[in-house]
C-alpha cells in the first residue's frame, strides 16, 4: 500500500466519518466536501483524470452547494439542542458494521489480493468523447432525458405555490 | 501501486459509513448525504475495477462512473426538492416527527 | 539558437541551468518549486498594480483624481494598503463559527492560485500541461463558490448570509454559460489541454493570426465568456452580492484586517485567472498579433493582453450601473445560456462548411439572428419600449 494511497484514504475516511458524525449540519457538508476531494484525488491516482475532475465539478460544485442551500432554507429559528442522532443509532451502526464485515470477508476470500496490474491506460478526453458518441450514445441520450425530467421534477416539487408562506 | 483489495476495502468502508449515517441520523438532509456517500463508494469500486481489469482501454469503468455521477447528482436535486416541500408542509426536517401518513 | 529565441526562452533556460545544480534525487521537487514560485510572486504583484490602476482609472472615469499622495501619481498606494490591512485589528464576532471563519479566505485564495497551474504564460512556460487542463480550471472555480458560502455563513449575521446566498446563486447561474462558451473552443481545437489550444492558434495566414476570436463563433464565445467571467468574479455590473448597499459589504462584512485583504486578493486573482483563461482560449495565449511581430518575447504578449483585459474590466466597472438580482438571473438563463448553445451549433456548422465567404455569412447570421430576437424578447418583458419621460424637481 503506497503512502499516497494511505494519505488519500485517510483524508477521505476522516471527511466521511466527520460528515456522518458531526452535529452541525453545515459542518457535515463541509466535511463531506473534503471526502469528495479525497475521492477525486483517488480517481486521479488510479488514472481516471477525467472522472476526478467531473467528480469535483459535479459533486462539490453541484451536490454540496445544493445541500448547503437546502440546509439554509430549512433551518428553523430554534437552535439545535436535541441530539443529532435518532434513539436507535446503535442499531444503525451495528447494521453498518455487519455489512462492512460481510463485504470485507468477501473481498478477502476473493482473488483480489494478488491481482496483476495491467499497463497504465492513457485516457484522453478525445477517447471519452468518441466513446460517448459511438458506443455509449444511448446512455448519453437517456442521461439527457433523465436530467431534463429531474430538473422539471425538482422545480415542480419545490415550487412556491401562490398564497402559501414559505 | 496498492493492491486492488485495498481499494475495495476502502470502498466497502465508505459504503458502510454512508449506511451508518443514513440509518441513524435524524435530519432528512443527512440521510440524503449518506445515500450520496454510498453512491460514491460504488463509483470508487467501478474505477478500481476498471484500472485493474482485463481491458482498461475499453473505458467501460470510467463511462459507468461518469453516468453514475450524473444520476447521483440528479437524484440529489430531486431529493433536496422533496425535503424542501416536506419542510414547507410541516416546518421540520426531523424524520422522527414524520410519523403520520396524513397531511 | 538565435538571440530572439533566446530572449523568448530566457526563463526556461535559466530554470534548466539552475536545475543542473540540484542533486538528481531532488530535481522533480526543485523543478516544481521553480515553476510555481514565479507565479506566486508575479500575480500578487500584478494584483497590486491592478488595485492602483483600478482606483486611478475609476477616478478618472468619474472626473476625479484618485489616490495621488503616496509616491508619484499614487503608484506606491498598494504598499500603504498592504501595511494598513496587516496592522488592522482582526475582529471575529463572538457568535461566529471560528474554524469556518478562518478557513473561508484560505480556501478562496488557494482555489484562486490553483487556477494558474494550467495557463501557458509563454512558449513552453506552463506549470503543468494537464490532459484535461480546461476542465481542471472550471472544477477549481467551483471551489470558489464554496469558499464564498463559507464566508457568508460563518459570520452568523443576516446580511452576510443573504449576501452569500445571492453571490452563490449568481455564480452558479453564470458558471454554466462560462463552461459552454469555453466548450466551443474545445470543439474547434479538439483537445482539453491549454497548451495544445494555444499552439493551435499560434499560426498565421499572411500577417493575420489564427486566433479563435477572429471567427464569428469565437467572437461571440469571447463576448459571452467575458460577460460570464465578470459575473463569476462578482464585479460590476454584477456586484450586487458585494455592494448590496454601499455600506454593507455582503458576504465579507464581518471580516477585517488581513482576512479582508485575502478576500480582496482572492477576488482579483480569480478575475485575472479567468482573464488568463479567456486569453488562452480565444485570444491566442502568448501568440503575437501579427506575423511580423513574433520577435517580441511570448510572455510580453501574454501580459499585454492580460493588462488589456483588466483595463476592459475596469472600464466596464466605471461605466455600467449595477444590475438587480432578477435582472441578472434573467440575463443569464434567458439570454446568455441560449446564446452559448446557439454559438456551439454555429461553430459546428463552421467546421463542416468549406472555407470562404459563405461560411462567414451563414455563421454570422446564425448568431446575429437569435441575438436580436432574444435581446428584444428579454428586454421588453411584454411591455413596449416607450419614450422616456423626464421629471424634474419643481
Amino acid at each position: 500500500m503506497t503512502i499516497t494511497f494511505l494519505i488519500l484514504a485517510g483524508l477521505t475516511i476522516a471527511g466521511t466519518v466527520a460528515a456522518m458524525g458531526l452535529r452541525n449540519l453545515i459542518h457535515c457538508v463541509l466535511a463531506l466536501t473534503l471526502g469528495f476531494v479525497g475521492l477525486a484525488a483517488l480517481y486521479m491516482h488510479l488514472g481516471a483524470q477525467f472522472a476526478g475532475f467531473v467528480q469535483i465539478l459535479v459533486y462539490i460544485g453541484g451536490v454540496a452547494i445544493l445541500a448547503v442551500f437546502a440546509i439554509m432554507t430549512t433551518q428553523s429559528a430554534e437552535p439545535v439542542t436535541r441530539p443529532g442522532s435518532a434513539p436507535f443509532w446503535v442499531a444503525g451502526t451495528l447494521v453498518a458494521t455487519g455489512v462492512f464485515a460481510v463485504l470485507a470477508w468477501a473481498i478477502h476470500g476473493s482473488g483480489a489480493h494478488g491481482r496483476v496490474l495491467p499497463a497504465e491506460p492513457v485516457v484522453t478526453a478525445q477517447q471519452i468523447g468518441f466513446a460517448l458518441m459511438r458506443g455509449y450514445v444511448l446512455p448519453l441520450e437517456l442521461m439527457g432525458l433523465l436530467l431534463t425530467v429531474a430538473l422539471i421534477g425538482a422545480v415542480v416539487v419545490a415550487i412556491h405555490e401562490r398564497g402559501e408562506s414559505i | 501501486m496498492s493492491p486492488l483489495s485495498s481499494y475495495l476495502l476502502l470502498s466497502a468502508l465508505l459504503f458502510s459509513i454512508g449506511l451508518a449515517g443514513a440509518l441513524s441520523r435524524r435530519s432528512a438532509i443527512l440521510v440524503l448525504i449518506g445515500i450520496e456517500l454510498m453512491l460514491n463508494a460504488a463509483n470508487l469500486n467501478l474505477i478500481a475495477f476498471w484500472r485493474y481489469g482485463a481491458r482498461p482501454e475499453a473505458l467501460t469503468g470510467v463511462m459507468f462512473a461518469i453516468f453514475s455521477i450524473t444520476v447521483a447528482a440528479s437524484e440529489a436535486a430531486v431529493g433536496l426538492g422533496l425535503i424542501l416541500a416536506m419542510y414547507r408542509h410541516s416546518k421540520t426536517t426531523d424524520l422522527d416527527k414524520m410519523t403520520s401518513m396524513r397531511g | 539558437m538565435s538571440h530572439v529565441q533566446m530572449l523568448d526562452q530566457i526563463f526556461v533556460i535559466v530554470k534548466h541551468w539552475l536545475l543542473a545544480y540540484v542533486p538528481a534525487g531532488w530535481q522533480p521537487l526543485a523543478s516544481a518549486v521553480m515553476s510555481v514560485v514565479p507565479v506566486l510572486i508575479l500575480f500578487p504583484l500584478l494584483f497590486a498594480i491592478t488595485t492602483v490602476l483600478e482606483r486611478k482609472g475609476l477616478a478618472r472615469l468619474q472626473n476625479r483624481y484618485g489616490p495621488n499622495r503616496v509616491g508619484p501619481f499614487g503608484i506606491l498606494q498598494p504598499i500603504a494598503d498592504g501595511v494598513k490591512s496587516l496592522t488592522k485589528e482582526d475582529i471575529v464576532p463572538r457568535s461566529a463559527d471560528q474554524m469556518v471563519h478562518l478557513l473561508a479566505p484560505l480556501l478562496l485564495v488557494t482555489a484562486a492560485f490553483l487556477g494558474y497551474a494550467v495557463i501557458p504564460i509563454g512558449r513552453g512556460m506552463v506549470i503543468t500541461d494537464m490532459n484535461g487542463g480546461v476542465l481542471f480550471f472550471f472544477a477549481i472555480s467551483s471551489l470558489v463558490e464554496l469558499a464564498v458560502f463559507m464566508a457568508g455563513w460563518s459570520s452568523r449575521s443576516k446580511y452576510s448570509l443573504f449576501g452569500a446566498m445571492r453571490a452563490i446563486a449568481q455564480m452558479i447561474s453564470y458558471e454554466v454559460p462560462l463552461v459552454l462558451a469555453a466548450v466551443v473552443v474545445i470543439m474547434a481545437a479538439g483537445t482539453l489541454s491549454t497548451v495544445s489550444i494555444v499552439n493551435a492558434q499560434a499560426s498565421y495566414s499572411g500577417i493575420f493570426p489564427h486566433w479563435f476570436v477572429f471567427t464569428p463563433w469565437g467572437f461571440t464565445g469571447f463576448a459571452l465568456f467575458m460577460v460570464a467571467a465578470t459575473a463569476e468574479s462578482n464585479r460590476s455590473p454584477f456586484d450586487l452580492p458585494e455592494g448590496e448597499s454601499e455600506i454593507i459589504a455582503g458576504y465579507y462584512i464581518e471580516y477585517s484586517g488581513f482576512k479582508f485583504a485575502l478576500f480582496f486578493l482572492g477576488e482579483y486573482l480569480g478575475m485575472m485567472a479567468t482573464s488568463a483563461m479567456a486569453i488562452t482560449l480565444f485570444l491566442g495565449g502568448w501568440a503575437a498579433p501579427f506575423s511580423f511581430l513574433t520577435w517580441v518575447p511570448s510572455y510580453f504578449w501574454f501580459f499585454a493582453k492580460l493588462l488589456a483585459l483588466i483595463c476592459g474590466f475596469i472600464w466596464i466597472r466605471g461605466t455600467l450601473p449595477r444590475l438587480r438580482m432578477d435582472q441578472l438571473m434573467n440575463f443569464s438563463w434567458k439570454f446568455i445560456l441560449p446564446m452559448t448553445v446557439i454559438n456551439i451549433i454555429a461553430a459546428g456548422v463552421w467546421r463542416f462548411m468549406p472555407m470562404g465567404p459563405w461560411r462567414w455569412l451563414v455563421c454570422s447570421l446564425m448568431i446575429a439572428g437569435p441575438f436580436i430576437v432574444l435581446g428584444r424578447a428579454t428586454s421588453w418583458q411584454g411591455k413596449g419600449v416607450a419614450v422616456r419621460k423626464y421629471r424634474y424637481a419643481e
